[in-house]
């Protein structure tokens, strides 16, 4: 069981070897199917998850939630995509059409690309990168030019102010973020993930950093534009935000690359805090989807819980609040590193 | 023509034949009229009682999201169906007639209320209109002051019922 993928890939390589292929160009087509299996799986993920929110909210609100369609309404979701997909495809005329058409696309190619550092698995990991931390924050903070490519290309009042607030929103939140994660990076000593994984080996993070937890979960909503954050969405103000003159497939592809952005970072949180793909008894990878489906229901748990919080409190959180905690923190764990170091552990 | 004799399914006994080898046979047009039957996103717009009794249909006692309609959409971009729950008044019928243009295609009307379907009270005022199909084509016309919850069920059964058969 531990070794199925692994497995699969080396006799993938050595088949495609043994049929007079140069073994770099085996690697090549390993990667473009790694890559498909990658985009397969957000793809499915997101037909469950989307299910599973409207399910959750349900039970939040002592409701049933979709339970005509397929056991437990399983297939309400397969309804909603076959009418996305047949929706017209309105594109306005006075919008900034190339930059209109481009922004989804790129909201969904900026997601994807930050499954590459993620180990799913011991040895599982697409790209074992060194500053593998680094890519995942950098790639991730990306996505704030596509909303905002997004609300500049519709020309609409509304796509504009919620593209503003929420790019000022994720900027504002991005800081806390990487403050967060730095105490795990210094205790680990490395920005590879495999690296951080390997290193909680005897004690998971949650429990030596569980501030840097705490702060980096409300940052990590506020970037996902989740839960009590979601101001790019506050449909009482800005209609849908910077989605707002989009339709169909195109506003699909917005909410499936959200979803996607939801696993990648709730996959995060689990390599750094809650062991990665450690556990007993079952295989690695079993156990990241495992501990990533645990943090995600506490994301879904958050956002069907609050109420949504306002503009200036949501910037007087981040800046007075989270940036304050997130540097004692990094100084408390400087000073705790130090202080282990001279009492010889 | 002997390709045509040949592969054409009209026959009940080819078709059984199939579906003995776990062959779905279907027509693209039911495959999407069956999604989207199953996948109203409401655009609401309302007054004060109809609305009223639109959100009890969406809280617990009711729940509207056992049938997957419970997705309001904010902006007629993303709506499937435009649920007028209220007199439009004449002020208000260009607005309510630009929202419903905006929406894409396939798209529907629920008119929820004496109100929206016939000017309700105020039939004969000088500032309604009589009716939200004087200003565009209306699938399901809901009675009642206010209808209760089951009876807005009631309505979107029946517009999924038409639109399965396509007939939209």
């Amino acid at each position: 069981m531990e070794h199925w993928f692994l497995n699969i890939a080396h006799w993938l390589t050595s088949w495609l070897v043994s049929l007079g292929l140069a073994p770099v160009w085996a690697e090549v087509i390993l990667l473009v199917g790694q890559w498909t299996c990658i985009v397969g799986i957000i793809t499915l993920n997101v037909l469950v998850l989307i299910w599973l929110e409207r399910k959750v909210a349900g039970f939040m609100q002592q409701r049933l939630g979709p339970n005509r369609l397929g056991p437990y309404g399983f297939f309400q979701t397969i309804a909603d995509t076959l009418k996305l997909l047949t929706k017209e495809d309105i594109i306005p005329s006075q919008t900034d059409k190339l930059i209109f058409k481009i922004a989804p696309m790129f909201f969904i190619i900026v997601s994807v690309m930050l499954y590459a550092v993620l180990p799913m698995g011991q040895d599982m990991a697409v790209v074992n990168l060194n500053v593998g931390l680094f890519y995942f924050i950098s790639v991730g903070s990306l996505s704030t030019i596509c909303l905002l490519m997004a609300g500049w290309g519709s020309n609409n009042k509304w796509s504009l102010l919620g593209a503003m607030r929420s790019v000022a929103q994720m900027i504002s939140y991005e800081i806390p973020l990487a403050f967060s994660l730095l105490g795990v990076v210094m205790i680990s000593g490395s920005l590879n993930l495999s690296d951080i994984v390997q290193a909680q080996h005897n004690l998971w993070f949650i429990l030596l950093q569980p501030v840097a937890f705490i702060t980096f979960f409300i940052a990590a909503t506020a970037e996902l534009n989740r839960g009590p954050f979601d101001m790019p969405e506050a449909e009482q103000e800005l209609t849908a935000g910077a989605f707002t003159e989009y339709s169909g497939m195109r506003w699909a592809l917005f909410f499936l690359a959200e979803y996607t952005n939801l696993v990648a970072v709730s996959a995060l949180a689990a390599t750094l805090f809650l062991g990665g793909w450690q556990g007993p008894f079952l295989p690695s990878w079993l156990w990241i989807i495992l501990k990533t489906y645990l943090i995600m229901m506490v994301f879904m748990w958050l956002k069907w819980t609050f109420p949504r919080i306002r503009m200036d409190h949501l910037m007087s959180l981040s800046w007075k609040v989270l940036i304050p905690i997130s540097l004692v923190n990094i100084v408390l764990t400087g000073a705790g590193i130090e202080i282990f170091r001279w009492m010889g552990w | 023509m002997v390709l045509n004799q040949e592969y054409r399914c009209d026959g009940t006994e080819e078709v059984a034949h199939l579906a003995q080898h776990n062959i779905i046979v279907t027509t693209l047009e039911k495959m999407w009229n069956w999604g989207r039957a199953r996948s109203f996103w409401p655009l609401s717009y309302g007054c004060n009682c109809c609305p009223i009794e639109m959100m009890a249909a969406g809280g617990a006692r009711f729940d509207i999201a056992r049938y997957g309609y419970e997705v309001f959409r904010a902006s007629p971009r993303q709506a499937d169906l435009l649920l007028i729950a209220g007199p439009i008044s004449l002020k208000m019928a260009p607005v309510v007639k630009r929202v419903y243009e905006q929406m894409p295609a396939p798209k529907w009307v629920l008119a929820m209320g004496n109100c929206a379907t016939s000017g309700g009270p105020f039939r004969d005022g000088y500032s309604i209109l009589p009716g939200a199909d004087s200003l565009f084509k209306v699938d399901v016309f809901v009675p009642g002051c206010p209808p209760r919850p089951e009876a807005l069920f009631h309505g979107l059964l029946e517009l999924k019922k038409k639109v399965e058969q396509g007939q939209y």
